[in-house]
């Protein structure tokens, strides 16, 4: 017989291991996605099929290559909390689990910084 | 007290049995949408990255997303995005402690729900008028 509570694996842990950091940061990036999106897709939707050089011009001005570079990193951030917590969800098998979780920031990080790139290199060179 | 019972607890009634309602199936749709935008997301990114590389490449991933096809994913794309945004914003006021009764937790959903075709209709409206 055990005096163990479960109590001692739980104590300062939520689900993902690290209490209501997660959590919170998740408001935070919604909270500031909500104007980025409505800001951030206008550059992409009026300039899709206009042809390179509009899209070369359009991020060149600042204020739109400033709003993609934050709707990227923010929304990739948001994007990688958001399937991380789909995964742990969902994925019980310890290697699959820990294997997607890798993956998920992996990609998202490699993703959403290329995106940046770009945005920074058209910015600077046009 | 500890290890009691462990393993041999009633579990609440999972997806199976509960009866479809409008509350879950919002939910479910919330994060349905979240996933589905990593295409949309990652679509966009391989434009800008195009458009950053050269001519060529440029042409052939804006003839992509300029084909029919194309143009469907960016539709669904724009829908779940519309959802997620507005749906994100009933949380959040959730969040502050406001509308979390069954009536408005319904009537907020079905606002969102329609919303969410408003502003897919109105983006692409404007898209198209100024595009």
């Amino acid at each position: 017989m055990s005096y163990r509570t479960p109590f001692i694996t739980a104590r300062g842990h939520g689900s993902a291991g690290s209490g209501t950091h997660h959590w919170w940061q998740m408001r935070v990036s919604s909270v500031a996605l909500t104007p980025l999106t409505m800001i951030a897709i206008w550059p992409f939707a009026m300039n899709l099929g206009e042809g390179r050089e509009a899209v070369l011009a359009a991020y060149a001005n600042p204020f739109n290559a400033i709003v993609a570079v934050l709707f990227l990193a923010v929304g990739f951030h948001h994007l990688m909390q958001g399937l991380q917590t789909v995964i742990e969800d969902y994925i019980h098998q310890k290697a699959w689990r820990t294997g997607l979780l890798l993956g998920n920031q992996m990609f998202c990080a490699a993703v959403g910084l290329a995106g940046v790139f770009a945005v920074l290199k058209i910015a600077f060179t046009n | 007290m500890a290890d009691v019972n462990r393993g041999n607890r009633p579990l609440s009634p999972h997806l199976t049995i509960y009866r479809p309602q409008i509350t879950s199936g919002l939910s479910i749709f919330h994060r349905v949408t979240g996933v589905a935008l990593t295409l949309g997301m990652t679509l966009v990114v391989c434009w800008l990255l195009a458009a950053a590389t050269s001519d060529q490449m440029f042409a052939f991933v804006d003839g992509l997303l300029t084909s029919w096809l194309g143009y469907l994913v960016l539709l669904g794309s724009t829908w779940a995005l519309a959802y997620h945004l507005l749906n994100g914003v009933r949380h959040l006021v959730w969040d502050m402690g406001y509308g979390f009764d069954l009536d408005n937790v319904t009537w907020s959903g079905l606002a969102v729900l329609a919303g969410s075709g408003v502003l897919t209709a109105l983006v692409w409206a404007v898209i198209w008028y100024l595009g």
